[in-house]
């Protein structure tokens, strides 16, 4: 097993939060975004499961991609774990961006796996999944990271495989022990959420939010009738990170970043 | 001596923010000048590119003047945020992006972040045609914070920013906001048109 990263002494650097810098700087895992990663400072730190928390149409699984293309684009191996849409329509969606590389696919840089054809395979038939059989996917998910070495994980969405864990306790239980089996892989994930439109909330069942290290959410903010997608970290273990909030537009290049004009607070925001 | 504004824009340093005045009494003329200025004599020097974000008249209409004057297509782009609530973008140019509203300020900078990214150019030109129009529809205090970070943005990215204003009796505090932000106010009635 691969020994988690140790951590990096580093003189601050008005990049790392200047004098309010910490005195260990974590190994970080560079987003790709330019924008996000300057939020953070640098990055995720290497290692964390992070909840990117959005209602539909916010960029959630734009921004997972992106995350696992720049990924896999420096190197590090990257997988998707799919549970609401196939595989190949992903890739097709993918394609419409100009960041996409389809040689990151062919070459194993960048996979992707459907989870109900993983549910088919390991029998895992109930409709709420028995405490063995949560240890079967959690056990299947880490022989995947291991055995390919995969260093960016993303799982889209984590809300639809806790509507199949369904009881609390059984869904703390099952990130507690996922986040440290990626963990010590090495591997940094995000974990899509879907939640409604209302503020308050970063998952379906609430425990979630509280067990990952980070909380990326999205929303659609109005503006005299205007929609805007906006961004803000609300929380991001082992890094100083911006609490503001940015407008978020997904171009072919990318995702990109602007501040949210103060004179324009949403009506509905978070 | 009238002012030539080509030759003073082509002057400044990169970096350089300038708020052209028209006056409203000759507008068609003041606006042919600005046109020929910003889109001819500096935009089409060999190494620039011009982003031009029209808040005033559609990219269209822009366009067919940049065509009078010669510019050829690939020295500029269009970031179009009038045409949609004009319910005018059926056909839309190729070397445009339209946003749905000028309302949405943030868009702005985003798109003029794309265009400058896959554009890159030692020297890039932002036009915003014009702070009148987007004062219309947008409050004094969203636009000034609007103008500060997307001036001082530019300024660090080394590109020159024209914004086009018309002179009106009162000065406004949009105005006096730009009059902190830009390095000079040129005004076109003083240009030979």
């Amino acid at each position: 097993m691969e020994a988690p990263a140790e951590p990096v002494r580093e003189p601050p650097t008005t990049s790392q939060g200047g004098l309010m810098a910490p005195a260990t700087v974590l190994d970080r895992c560079a987003t790709g975004i330019e924008g996000l990663d300057k939020i953070l400072y640098g990055g995720v730190p290497r290692g964390n499961m992070v909840l990117v928390a959005g209602s539909v149409g916010t960029g959630k699984t734009t921004l997972c991609l992106e995350f696992l293309v720049r990924g896999a684009e420096r190197g590090e191996r990257s997988l998707f774990v799919s549970v609401t849409e196939s595989s190949d329509k992903l890739i097709q969606n993918l394609s419409t961006f100009e960041f996409f590389r389809a040689d990151l696919v062919t070459d194993g840089s960048l996979t992707f796996v459907d989870l109900p054809v993983l549910y088919d395979r390991l029998g895992l038939e109930h409709e709420e999944l028995t405490p063995d059989e949560i240890a079967i996917l959690i056990r299947t998910l880490r022989d995947l990271v291991r055995s390919m070495g995969v260093k960016r994980l993303v799982l889209d969405s984590l809300t639809s495989v806790c509507y199949r864990i369904r009881r609390d306790e059984r869904i703390r239980d099952f990130m507690l022990r996922l986040g440290q089996e990626l963990a010590d892989a090495g591997c940094t994930s995000l974990l899509v959420s879907e939640i409604g439109p209302t503020p308050g909330r970063y998952s379906l069942h609430g425990v979630e939010e509280a067990i990952v290290d980070g909380v990326i959410l999205l929303w659609n903010a109005r503006r005299q009738g205007d929609i805007l997608r906006v961004l803000q970290v609300i929380k991001m273990r082992g890094t100083p990170h911006s609490q503001a909030q940015y407008v978020v537009e997904l171009t072919p290049i990318g995702m990109l970043l602007a501040p949210h004009l103060k004179g324009g607070r949403p009506e509905n925001g978070a | 001596m009238p002012l030539d504004i080509g030759e003073r824009l082509r002057s400044l340093p990169g970096g350089s923010a300038v708020t052209l005045k028209l006056d409203p009494r000759e507008y068609a003329d003041h606006y042919f000048a600005v046109l020929n200025a910003t889109l001819r004599d500096v935009g089409s020097e060999t190494d620039a590119h011009t982003i031009y974000v029209t808040v005033t008249n559609p990219a269209s209409f822009v366009w067919s003047l940049a065509q009078a004057l010669d510019v050829p297509r690939d020295r500029i782009s269009f970031i179009d945020a009038i045409s949609h609530i004009m319910m005018d973008y059926g056909a839309g140019l190729p070397n445009a992006t339209y946003i749905e509203s000028p309302r949405a300020l943030e868009s702005i900078m985003l798109r003029t972040e794309y265009l400058l990214r896959k554009y890159p150019h030692p020297r890039s030109i932002v036009v915003i045609d014009s702070v009148n129009s987007l004062a219309i529809h947008n409050p004094p205090d969203l636009l000034s914070e609007f103008f500060h970070i997307l001036i001082n943005t530019l300024k660090t990215r080394q590109v020159l920013t024209v914004v086009l204003q018309t002179a009106d009796e009162e000065a406004s505090s949009v105005e006096a906001m730009l009059n902190l932000v830009v390095d000079e106010t040129i005004d076109v009635a003083r240009a030979g048109t």
